[in-house]
C-alpha cells in the first residue's frame, strides 16, 4: 500500500492533506531501482497554484516518458505544515515516492514570478539542502532554475547550481545523459557543472563573477574557466507541432486554480507591446497545427475526465486557425457536456458569437486591456488598441446582452502625464455612456451597466524596450492611483464604474528583483531568515521586514527601481541571448519616447533578432 | 436508468474529503465513458447522489453512490470500466440497477456499521466485551453534542443497534445513520470512555465503515440489496 511521508496525525491536522499525499490520476510511480535519474520538479508555491501550471506538466510527462528517468512533483508546503516540518525535522519529499528530495539527483524549480523568491529558500531549507550552491556537498541534488525569471537570474544566482535558459524540451536529455556519464566515470559535482556549462542554454552562475564600477553599475563579468561561454543563448522548440505534450496530465483531487484541460495553441506573440517581457522572450511566434490540437483536446479530455477545456497563449486572437479550432471544440464539447473556457479574445463580431455559444451572457463579463488611458500613451507602449475599436466592441457586446466590462490599465508607464491618467476615467465613462446609448431603457437588464476598472503598477522588466526606464516610487504610485480614483469620481457615469488598484509595496519589491543583480541575493536570504515567505500572498507579505532587510544589508532600493539608466549601461542579464537584440530593444525604447508605434510581426518584420532561430513566423523560417 | 455503485475507500484516499470524492467520481465517470445523464439548464451536471458523506480520516468498505445513465451494456461492463479508471484506495465493489421508483441513496440510509480498529496494541480496557455489554445495557446513554451554534443533549441509546468487542483491539457497532438521527462512531466511543473511566484518544483507532444499510420491511439490509 502507498506510504505517506507525513504521519496520519500530521495529515489530519493540516489544511487540505490532499496537497501532500500524491496518488492522483495520471501521476507516475516508477520503481526507484529501475531508473538512473530521479528528478524533483518544483513549483515554489502552494499545490493549487503549482498544479495549474502547464510548463511543469509538459516537463513531467517528457521526463517520465523516458524509461530511465523518474520525475516527481514538489510544491511549497503551506504555512501550517511548514511549521510542523521545521519543528519535527521532516525532510521535504516528492509527492510520487513520498521520499526525501535530498535523495534525488536533481531539484528543478520553475521561476514564474519574482515574488516566489523566498519560497525557493523554503523549498531548499525544508529539503535540507544548503541554501547556497557553493555549500552543497557531492551527495546533494543539482538545483536547477527554469522559467521566465531566469532571463535575469542574477538576484537568485547564489542559490542555484545551474539555470536552464529557454524552453525545456530541447536540452534536458543531453543534460541528464551527461549527468549519468559523469557519475559512471566517477566524476565530481564540479566536473558535472563544468561539462553542463558547455551545453546550449545552460548557465552555471558560480563560474562567473560580476564586476562593478564605483557608482555601483556593472563593469563586466569575469569567468573562472577559459572554455566557458560568454553568452548563453536561450533554447527554443522550432517545431511546436512535433514535440512533447502532456496527453495524460495529472488530475488533482482538490480543486486547483486551473482545473481543466489546457491546450497551448501557440508560443510567442506578434504584438510587441513595449512593457511586456513575455512578448519578447518567447519570440518568434510559433503556431501549433490545428489538427494536432484537435487530437490533443480529444485525448486529454478522455484521459483526465475534466469537464472544462481552455486555450493558452499570449494572444489567442492572433492564432490563424482559431475559427476552425473553436468550431471543432464547440461541436465536440457540446455533445459531452464540457465547458469551454475562453481566453481573453479581441472583442469583435466573431468572438462575441463564440462567447454567446459557450458562456452564459448574463453571467460573463468582457475584458479589454487598453493598458493606458490615452491614445498618445498607448502609442508609447505600442499597444495597438484604439478607443474607436474598444467602443465599437463594447457597443456590439451591449447589443448582444452583456452588461459587465472589465478594463485593465497600468499606472507609471514611461512619459505618463496627468492627462493620460485622466484618460482612464474618461474611457471608462465613455464605455458606460455607450451602454446607455446602445441599449434602450426597456431592454436594460437590471437597468444598468457594470464597469470594473483595474490598474496595476508598471514594473520595467529585462529584455523589454522599457528595461532602461525608471520605475516610480511607492509614493508616486499611490498618488497616481489617487488621481485615477479622482478622475473616475468626476465622471458622469461614475456610479457604473468600480475602481480597483494593485498594492504598491509589493510592486516596488518586484521591481528590485526584476532588474536586480547579485548583490540583491543577500537581502532575499536575510528576509527569508526573518520569516518572509509566500510574498505573493498579500496576507503573508511583510513589507516592513523587507524594507528593514534592505537597510540592514546596505542595498539601495532606488538604485534598482527609480534610477535613470544610460543607453550603454551594462545590465545584469546582458550575457543572455534571447534572440531579440539589445539594438532592437534600444531602437524601440527611442521610438517609444517619440511616441512612434511599430508594426507587429504579422505586418512587417522589425528585425528584432529572433529571426536567427529560423522558425515560426520569421521570414528566415524555412 | 438508475444505477447504484458500491465502493471502498482506504489508504491515502481517506484524506480526500466528501466534495473532492464527488469531483473524483464525476471525472472518473467521464474517463470510463459511461453514458451518464446530465441535469438540464445552462451548466448541466451529472445526476449523482452519495449515500452519506464519509469524514476525512475514515475508511470504508461500504460507500454508495447513485447515478442515472441514458444507456448501458451491462452492470459487469460498467463495473470493469469504472475499475479501470480508479486510483489506489478506491475499489468498485458492485454496480447494480435500481428500480425506477427507488429512493436515492441519501434518502435511503437508515444505519451504518463500523469497525473501530486500534492502530497499535489493545484497547486500554479490561474485559472489553463485558464492559461494552454493560454500557449498552444502560437505560440511557446521555451525550452532549456541541456545535458552533448550539449544545444539544442526546440519548444515544436508541440509536445504537449493536455494539460488541471484536477481540481486544477492535470494536464493532451498528448505529443510526439516517439524516434525522445520525450517530457518529466517535460519539459512541466518547460516551463509552466516560462510562468505563478510560481515555481513548480519537487518533488511536481507525474507523472503518463496514456497510451502509437501508430499512426494508423493518429489517436493515445493505443498500445494494434493494
Amino acid at each position: 500500500m502507498r506510504k505517506t511521508a507525513l504521519s496520519e496525525e500530521i495529515l489530519l491536522q493540516v489544511e487540505k492533506p490532499a496537497r501532500y499525499i500524491g496518488n492522483e490520476v495520471n501521476s507516475v510511480v516508477k520503481d526507484r531501482e529501475d531508473v538512473a535519474v530521479r528528478f524533483a520538479m518544483c513549483f515554489p508555491d502552494v499545490y493549487e497554484i503549482g498544479m495549474s501550471h502547464l510548463g511543469i506538466q509538459i516537463l513531467y510527462s517528457m521526463f517520465n516518458s523516458w524509461e530511465d528517468v523518474w520525475c516527481e512533483r514538489v510544491y511549497s508546503p503551506w504555512t501550517d505544515l511548514d511549521q510542523i516540518m521545521r519543528k519535527q525535522h521532516i525532510p521535504l519529499f516528492g509527492l510520487e515516492s513520498q521520499e526525501p528530495v535530498k535523495e534525488m539527483d536533481f531539484l528543478g524549480i520553475t521561476l514564474q514570478y519574482e515574488m516566489c523568491y523566498t519560497n525557493i529558500l523554503q523549498i531548499l531549507d525544508l529539503a535540507q539542502i544548503p541554501l547556497l550552491a557553493t555549500e552543497r556537498g557531492e551527495d546533494m541534488p543539482i538545483v536547477i532554475g527554469g522559467g521566465p525569471c531566469t532571463y535575469n537570474p542574477e538576484p537568485i544566482a547564489d542559490f542555484f547550481d545551474l539555470f536552464y535558459i529557454g524552453e525545456g524540451e530541447t536540452q534536458y536529455r543531453r543534460l541528464l545523459d551527461w549527468y549519468v556519464e559523469n557519475r559512471e566515470n566517477g566524476g565530481s559535482r564540479q566536473d558535472f557543472l563544468r561539462g553542463a556549462a558547455q551545453i546550449p542554454g545552460i548557465y552555471v552562475p558560480q563560474f562567473y563573477e560580476e564586476l562593478y564600477h564605483e557608482d555601483g553599475t556593472i563593469e563586466g563579468r569575469r569567468k573562472l574557466y577559459e572554455e566557458l561561454p560568454d553568452v548563453v543563448r536561450k533554447e527554443i522548440v522550432t517545431d511546436v507541432s512535433d514535440t512533447y505534450y502532456p496527453l495524460r496530465p495529472v488530475v488533482p483531487f482538490i480543486k486547483v486554480t486551473q482545473d481543466r484541460v489546457v491546450l497551448e495553441i501557440q508560443r510567442g506573440c506578434i504584438r510587441g507591446c513595449r512593457f511586456c517581457q513575455a512578448g519578447q522572450i518567447y519570440r518568434p511566434v510559433r503556431e501549433r497545427h490545428v489538427d494536432i490540437l484537435k487530437r490533443y483536446a480529444v485525448e486529454m479530455l478522455q484521459s483526465t475526465g475534466h469537464e472544462e477545456i481552455s486555450l493558452s497563449s499570449l494572444s489567442s486572437s492572433d492564432y490563424s486557425q482559431l475559427n476552425e479550432l473553436l468550431e471543432f471544440l464547440i461541436e465536440e464539447c457540446g455533445q459531452k457536456h464540457i465547458n469551454i473556457s475562453l481566453p481573453s479574445l479581441r472583442i469583435d463580431a466573431f468572438s462575441l458569437d463564440v462567447m454567446r455559444k459557450v458562456q452564459d451572457v448574463k453571467k460573463s463579463s468582457l475584458t479589454f486591456a487598453p493598458e493606458a488611458g490615452s491614445q498618445r500613451l498607448r502609442d508609447v507602449i505600442n499597444k495597438g488598441l484604439t478607443e474607436e475599436v474598444i467602443l465599437r466592441g463594447a457597443a456590439l457586446a451591449f447589443e448582444g446582452g452583456w452588461t459587465r466590462v472589465k478594463l485593465y490599465f497600468m499606472l507609471g508607464l514611461p512619459t505618463e502625464t496627468e492627462e493620460d491618467i485622466k484618460g482612464i476615467g474618461e474611457l471608462s465613462n465613455k464605455i458606460a455612456a455607450t451602454f446607455f446609448e446602445t441599449v434602450p431603457k426597456d431592454k436594460r437588464v437590471n437597468g444598468k451597466v457594470q464597469i470594473v476598472t483595474s490598474t496595476s503598477f508598471f514594473i520595467p522588466k529585462p529584455f523589454t524596450p522599457f528595461q532602461w526606464a525608471p520605475m516610480c516610487t511607492k509614493e508616486e504610485f499611490l498618488e497616481k492611483a489617487y488621481q485615477t480614483k479622482k478622475g473616475i469620481m468626476e465622471q458622469l457615469n461614475q456610479k457604473s464604474i468600480k475602481y480597483n488598484w494593485h498594492e504598491a509595496d509589493v510592486s516596488v519589491l518586484e521591481g528590485v528583483f526584476a532588474r536586480g543583480d547579485r548583490r540583491v541575493a543577500k537581502v532575499i536570504l536575510e528576509a527569508y531568515r526573518r520569516g518572509c515567505l509566500f510574498d505573493s500572498w498579500s496576507e503573508y507579505y511583510k513589507n516592513d521586514v523587507w524594507i528593514q532587510c534592505f537597510e540592514d544589508c546596505g542595498v539601495d532600493i532606488g538604485f534598482y527601481t527609480t534610477r535613470e539608466r544610460s543607453d550603454d549601461e551594462i545590465f545584469p542579464w546582458d550575457f543572455i541571448d534571447c534572440g531579440v537584440t539589445r539594438q532592437f530593444l534600444l531602437r524601440e525604447w527611442k521610438k517609444a519616447q517619440a511616441g512612434v508605434v511599430s508594426p507587429n510581426c504579422q505586418e512587417q518584420c522589425q528585425g528584432c533578432g529572433a529571426g536567427t532561430f529560423e522558425c515560426g513566423i520569421c521570414p528566415t523560417a524555412s | 436508468m438508475k444505477i447504484r455503485i458500491k465502493f471502498s475507500k482506504y489508504g491515502t484516499m481517506k484524506y480526500i474529503g466528501h466534495l473532492d470524492m464527488m469531483r473524483f467520481f464525476q471525472k472518473a465517470i467521464r474517463r470510463a465513458g459511461i453514458d451518464v445523464k446530465y441535469s438540464e439548464g445552462f451548466s448541466p451536471h451529472q445526476i449523482m447522489s452519495f449515500a452519506a458523506p464519509l469524514g476525512i480520516g475514515m475508511e470504508s468498505k461500504g460507500e454508495y453512490m447513485d447515478i442515472e445513465v441514458c444507456s448501458m451494456t451491462s452492470t459487469q461492463d460498467m463495473k470493469e470500466a469504472l475499475a479501470r479508471v480508479m486510483v489506489e484506495g478506491v475499489d468498485i465493489i458492485s454496480v447494480s440497477v435500481l428500480p425506477d421508483n427507488a429512493k436515492n441513496a441519501m434518502a435511503s440510509v437508515a444505519a451504518a456499521s463500523y469497525l473501530l480498529q486500534r492502530k497499535e496494541g489493545d484497547y486500554p480496557v479490561n474485559d472489553l466485551a463485558e464492559k461494552l455489554q454493560a454500557f449498552l445495557a444502560l437505560e440511557a446513554i446521555p451525550y452532549t453534542k456541541e456545535t458552533k451554534k448550539s449544545v444539544v443533549e442526546l440519548n444515544l441509546k436508541e440509536g445504537i443497534y449493536e455494539l460488541a468487542a471484536d477481540g481486544s483491539n477492535a470494536i464493532r457497532m451498528m448505529v443510526n445513520a439516517s439524516s434525522s438521527g445520525n450517530i457518529k462512531p466517535g460519539m459512541v466511543m466518547e460516551a463509552f470512555c466516560s462510562f468505563a473511566g478510560v481515555e481513548i484518544p480519537a487518533g488511536s483507532y481507525q474507523i472503518i465503515k463496514l456497510e451502509t444499510y437501508t430499512e426494508n420491511a423493518h429489517k436493515f439490509v445493505p443498500l445494494d440489496a434493494v
